[in-house]
């Protein structure tokens, strides 16, 4: 990964009106705090940044239904697309990243690919070895059926990337 | 007219009056989205070759594949289910509900659920059944059927979906913007899905190494019909099987950009279920979604229905490469101006929904609309598999002709000219058959053109021929060029090329004028010229459907020209659609290095010229002008050949200012806007071209276009003359 893959990861996002920040594990907690309205569902990171305690990480479904974020990690991102590659896990990834007004995704650097192919490299690796889910995820759910393009259809209306660097 | 063809007729009006503005709104939106999307990719070609190449190799070893599928599906906990066809399916997806004692289904959008009709057969059964898309919930609510492969509901306008919400649901304060009904949707769904007992949805890829499934989305319906029920039941044709994850790369990439015009849609879920991600159980609102554990079932329904049958038709196999994007009905002008409710059979619609239709449905249902496609053949670059969706429109064609033997046919088939056997009506065998008119035209023009004009004349060809008595008709020309060219010979006395002017039909008797002014630019640009008489190219038949004629036609110009292309003599060729047979069509017909030479030694008139003038010879020679403005509409199949770009080149080289037209199909389309049934969409079609024509910009610009068909619905939409770009440019003598 280089420093070129990440800004075009953000050119994307930019064009996707997706808004992104940069920050570390020490303070992902003020970055989040500033990131998210109350209240607030997530699931532990899987790489050591812990989630503040307002995060309510064991949520109900009467707290998904009433969240306003949803704070999960994400396993790669995707320069070329602004993508983030959201992996369902048994605490409850897919849920918390769906329900919600806003998807707040957290990201290490070093974890953005350059593209497609790459992404599919990982991917197929992930698969094989047993992980069931992945959803790559572009900007906020979507529909244009209803006569002009809204943003915000079953899914969250809003998403926010928080890249980890290290 | 025919009753026949009156009833056609009168639906495409209709048709056109109510949802013809807004499905042109749509499709023209996403068919623009693709131009400038697909214009991310560092190698679009490449990337559709790898696709088109996955497929051949997944179609190919399909048996394989399933058996391996078989076994990853099963490894992962899930239950895999060949269906046989339609009934098949519904009766295994119903046990699956009556097994869960499910109320209530929700689905997220898949076209092979509406193929087999599976909403019915639960409600039948008395489960619900509620179609969580929002353009599919607008038709579960309006009780209509898609329009569009992708975007079913496109034939609603905004205005018509407010009404109906509003009607249908009363809410508080009437709703009225998109932002407004997509909020009410998503709320009344939201519950229904939260109730839900089974999810059930499509799946564009499924991999055959893991089991996973891909889904291409972008509102996230689909991901909470996966992930809220416990049962997930995943419905999909067996063409949509490919070997591996990283197979699914190229396909992500396009699929989006090819259909609505999205570099890539919000969601691709790519699932291999039972997956490990909590279901929600909304009964129980109070107990953490992690608490407990998830047993999740999954039943992937894999459906047969023809697809077995197809692929080991020579014809129609490409068709299962097929990743329903909706490129080809979004580029196709006819489409636009129509939607699927005409160009659409029982469940598929647009270009390869002939296919689809001939394959699953059966000839009956794709007959309905096959005639729809002109093919034009824009959507041929636009498909990110590479079908050639004109060709399976023909050969579709040719069987219903077939297939539709009447007593009298013998009789037919004795007097034409042609290889058909009977049951081709007697207006496609007309146009089909056009040489054979044009020369007895010629031969007694201009008797033939006063007699052919009278109204009694017009009043049978449209009782019988099903000719619109709207059209003008083509005037043969007493002299045809090739007898001008014998009489008058060759001028050049140092010539540094040979070139063969192929006499097309059109340029040959209607439009000699095209022909001469041709002979004269290339004889100025010291090209010795030959226009021997050669047969016409097989474009008409084939247009037809008559490709057993076509490909006679093709033996005969091969013959032909032969010997001049073993001479080392080039082909120029005006009529862009018969170039197009010479480098696409006659691949089908001749054999390989037959092919090849033809389509190697041939090239379109301008293309020509501009090689010439590459290569040094003298443009002062040709008629340069000092910034005279003109309106230049180039040709579908020329356009699909990628030549428009010559035309412009030369004529801006020699001093004309250009302005190029940039609709897909001028709607002509050879015989198409001649046929009563079809002549108002023809058109309306040809109406936008006109508009662009008229702005202030171009309202005085001289109009010129490459195609005959082109140059005579030009001459019915405007009312200043119009020539072919080589007469701009010909010495005048």
């Amino acid at each position: 990964m280089s420093t070129g893959t990440v800004a075009t990861f953000e050119d994307s996002l930019e064009r996707l009106e997706v808004g992104w920040t940069h920050t570390s594990s020490d303070e992902l907690g003020d970055v989040l705090r500033e990131v998210c309205d109350d209240p607030a569902v997530g699931v532990p990171l899987p790489f050591g940044a812990p989630l503040p305690e307002w995060v309510n990480t064991n949520p109900t479904p009467a707290d998904l239904r009433e969240a306003k974020a949803g704070v999960t990690a994400a396993g790669i991102g995707i320069a070329d697309y602004g993508s983030v590659v959201v992996q369902g896990t048994p605490d409850g990834v897919e849920p918390v990243s769906l329900f919600c007004d806003r998807h707040v995704a957290v990201l290490r650097q070093s974890d953005i690919v350059s593209g497609m192919p790459e992404a599919f490299e990982w991917l197929g690796e992930e698969f094989r070895t047993g992980h069931s889910s992945a959803i790559i995820a572009t900007g906020p759910s979507a529909t244009a059926d209803m006569g002009a393009l809204v943003k915000g259809a079953h899914g969250p209306k809003d998403v926010h990337v928080v890249i980890l660097d290290e | 007219m025919s009753k026949a063809r009156e009833a056609k007729a009168a639906k495409i009006r209709q048709l056109m009056e109510t949802e013809g503005d807004a499905v042109n709104t749509g499709t023209s939106g996403f068919n623009q989205g693709r131009y400038e999307s697909v214009q991310t990719l560092d190698d679009y070609e490449g990337l559709k070759s790898e696709a088109r190449a996955i497929k051949e190799d997944a179609i190919e070893r399909l048996p394989e594949l399933i058996d391996e599928l078989r076994e990853t599906v099963e490894e992962n906990g899930g239950t895999l289910y060949i269906a046989d066809d339609a009934d098949d399916a519904n009766r295994y997806i119903r046990e699956v509900c009556k097994d869960k004692d499910a109320e209530r289904v929700v689905k997220s959008k898949s076209m092979t659920s509406e193929e087999i009709e599976v909403n019915e057969a639960l409600e039948h059964a008395g489960t619900e059944v509620i179609e969580t898309d929002l353009g599919e919930w607008v038709l579960q609510v309006a009780d209509e059927a898609p329009s569009h492969i992708v975007a079913p509901a496109i034939h609603k306008s905004r205005d018509a979906i407010a009404d109906l919400f509003n009607e249908t649901f009363d809410p508080d304060e009437p709703l009225e913007t998109a932002e407004e009904l997509t909020m009410f949707a998503r709320e009344q769904l939201g519950e229904l899905i939260e109730d839900a007992d089974v999810g059930m949805t499509g799946a564009n890829f499924i991999t055959a190494d893991t089991g996973t499934i891909a889904l291409v989305t972008s509102e996230g319906n689909a991901r909470k019909t996966a992930v809220v029920p416990d049962t997930h039941v995943a419905v999909a044709g067996v063409e949509k099987l490919i070997p591996t994850v990283e197979d699914l790369q190229p396909f992500v990439e396009l699929i989006g950009k090819s259909g609505t015009g999205q570099d890539i849609t919000s969601y691709i879920s790519l699932l291999t279920p039972p997956v490990e991600s909590p279901t929600v159980d909304f009964d129980d609102p109070d107990t953490p979604i992690t608490d407990g554990e998830t047993d999740r079932d999954y039943h992937l329904v894999l459906i047969d229905n023809g697809r077995m049958t197809m692929r080991d038709d020579d014809q129609l196999r490409e068709t299962l490469y097929c990743i329903r994007c909706s490129a080809c009905s979004n580029v196709c002008a006819n489409f636009q101006h129509v939607g699927g409710h005409a160009f659409g059979g029982e469940t598929y619609s647009g270009g390869i929904g002939t296919g689809w239709e001939a394959g699953v449905e059966g000839l009956d249902s794709a007959a309905e609309f096959n005639d729809l496609c002109t093919g034009c053949s824009r959507c041929t670059t636009a498909c990110p598999v590479e079908i050639d969706i004109p060709w399976i429109n023909t050969v579709v064609r040719d069987r219903v002709n077939r297939g539709d033997v009447s007593e009298l046919d013998w009789l037919v088939e004795g007097l034409t000219p042609d290889e058909e056997p009977g049951g081709v009506s007697f207006q496609k065998r007309f146009f089909g058959n056009f040489e054979t008119a044009a020369k007895v035209g010629s031969f007694f023009a201009p008797v033939s053109n006063w007699v052919a004009q009278s109204s009694i004349s017009r009043n049978l060809m449209e009782r019988f021929l099903g000719i619109d008595a709207r059209r003008e008709l083509p005037a043969f020309q007493r002299e045809t060029l090739v007898e001008w060219f014998d009489a008058r010979g060759s001028r050049v006395e140092n010539p540094t090329r040979t070139a063969v002017l192929y006499p097309d039909v059109y340029t040959n008797h209607v439009q000699v004028e095209r022909g001469k002014a041709a002979v004269r630019a290339l004889e100025a640009l010291d090209v010795e010229v030959v226009v021997p008489d050669v047969r016409s190219s097989g474009r008409a038949p084939l247009s037809q459907g008559m490709i057993s004629t076509a490909e006679d036609h093709a033996h005969d110009v091969y013959a032909g020209l032969s010997e001049y292309i073993d001479a080392g003599h080039d082909i120029v060729v005006i009529e862009p659609s018969d170039l197009a047979m010479f480098r696409g069509e006659y691949e089908k017909f001749l054999p390989e290095q037959s092919f090849e030479r033809i389509a190697d030694s041939s090239y379109e008139v301008m293309e020509y010229v501009f090689g010439l003038l590459e290569n040094g010879a003298d443009a002062d020679a040709l008629s340069v002008v000092d910034g005279d403005e003109v309106a230049y509409h180039s040709h579908c199949q020329q356009r699909t050949l990628g030549l428009e770009g010559y035309t412009e080149a030369v004529l801006s080289d020699l001093g004309f200012d250009v302005a190029t037209s940039d609709v897909e199909c001028c709607g002509m389309a050879g015989s198409f806007g001649y046929k009563s049934e079809y002549y108002e969409l023809s058109m309306d079609v040809g109406s936008e071209l006109k508009s662009q024509f008229q702005t202030d910009e171009t309202r005085d610009r001289t109009v010129v276009a490459s195609g005959t068909s082109c140059l005579e619905q030009l001459d019915s939409l405007l009312s200043r003359p119009t020539q072919h770009p080589v007469q701009l440019v010909a010495p005048s003598r």
